[in-house]
């Protein structure tokens, strides 16, 4: 019980503090870390309570590719408020607050990874521990059977935003050569090789 | 207090969508930053399920989970694209600077 409460404390007050900070932050850039810190801190809390597989979900997916792409996002558009250099500006409040930030992220994985000993009394207090079965198996057995036609959806949801995506930032520059793959293919000799006949002294004027 | 229970998962939840909600409303002017509540907003309704899936004995609300973090997932993709193709057409993201639609 102790353990749980400890575990659960730690987080959430990280949790809440970082997304006080991410809504209250003058700089985007720091709103963006203190989501990523958010969502470490979730993803933790969830793996230590017994949704391991969703916890490394928010880790892996939603940090290292969504929180990511807020930060390209940002960066790209430069659209906080500084105009000075961002790592040699006097101003800069990029490096102490990505420093802290970087060091709660290690201090909450070291105790997810410390902690992970005091997993069964977690679980206790729960009721999913139904079997012997791991979170992973168990969400497996349920998804690709009873709740197949919404993974499918989920993925087509996917590949209609990357189409999206794609569809939407895609900019055809003027002044630059592509290749056309008709015009490639449908040559023929007769369209593209020329005979001549070169006189004796004289050269052949090409591309007239 | 030191028994922590259903109503813990569901106070963090809780908080945070209310700080989500607020996010939303004191960034008036920043488009990235109100995107942003709205992923906060999306993962305290995770929180919610997840907390709910554990404490009742059943695996479904974690499947849920999966398919709104899919969804939160592609509205920030189809978000920013639209943020960087205004950004690139206007040369602005604030927020008083987008009314083309006259809304």
């Amino acid at each position: 019980m102790l353990a749980h409460s400890v575990f659960f404390y730690f987080f959430s007050v990280i949790a809440i503090f970082s997304s006080l900070m991410v809504i209250t932050s003058r700089n985007t850039v720091n709103s963006v870390f203190f989501l990523i810190l958010d969502f470490i801190s979730v993803g933790c809390l969830f793996i230590m309570v017994g949704a391991e597989f969703l916890g490394m979900i928010i880790l892996i997916v939603y940090v290292g590719a969504v929180a990511v792409l807020f930060l390209f996002v940002v960066m790209m558009l430069n659209v906080a408020e500084q105009k000075q250099s961002w790592f040699i500006g006097k101003k800069s409040t990029h490096i102490p607050i990505g420093l802290i930030v970087s060091v709660l992220i290690l201090l909450e994985l070291l105790v997810v990874v410390g902690g992970w000993k005091y997993k069964d009394d977690l679980m206790s207090s729960s009721t999913l521990n139904l079997s012997d079965i791991s979170n992973t198996h168990q969400l497996g057995l349920v998804m690709y059977t009873d709740y197949i036609l919404y993974f499918q959806l989920a993925g087509v949801i996917l590949l209609l935003s990357m189409i999206g995506a794609i569809l939407l930032t895609f900019r055809q520059r003027k002044g630059v050569k592509k290749q056309s793959y008709f015009n490639q293919i449908s040559r023929n000799p007769s369209s593209s090789i020329e005979l001549r006949d070169v006189e004796s002294n004289k050269g052949v004027k090409i591309d007239d | 207090m030191i028994e922590i229970g259903l109503g813990h998962y569901l106070s963090l939840g809780a908080i945070i969508f209310f700080l989500g909600v607020i996010g939303i409303f004191l960034n008036r002017k920043n488009v990235i930053v109100i995107l942003m509540s709205i992923e906060l907003i999306l993962l305290s309704v995770n929180i919610n399920l997840i907390s709910f899936s554990i404490f009742s004995g059943d695996i479904v609300g974690q499947i849920f989970t999966m398919l709104i973090l899919t969804v939160a997932a592609a509205e920030a993709a189809i978000g920013l694209a639209i943020i960087v193709i205004y950004y690139r057409n206007r040369g602005s993201i604030r927020v008083e600077d987008i009314h083309g639609m006259k809304g």
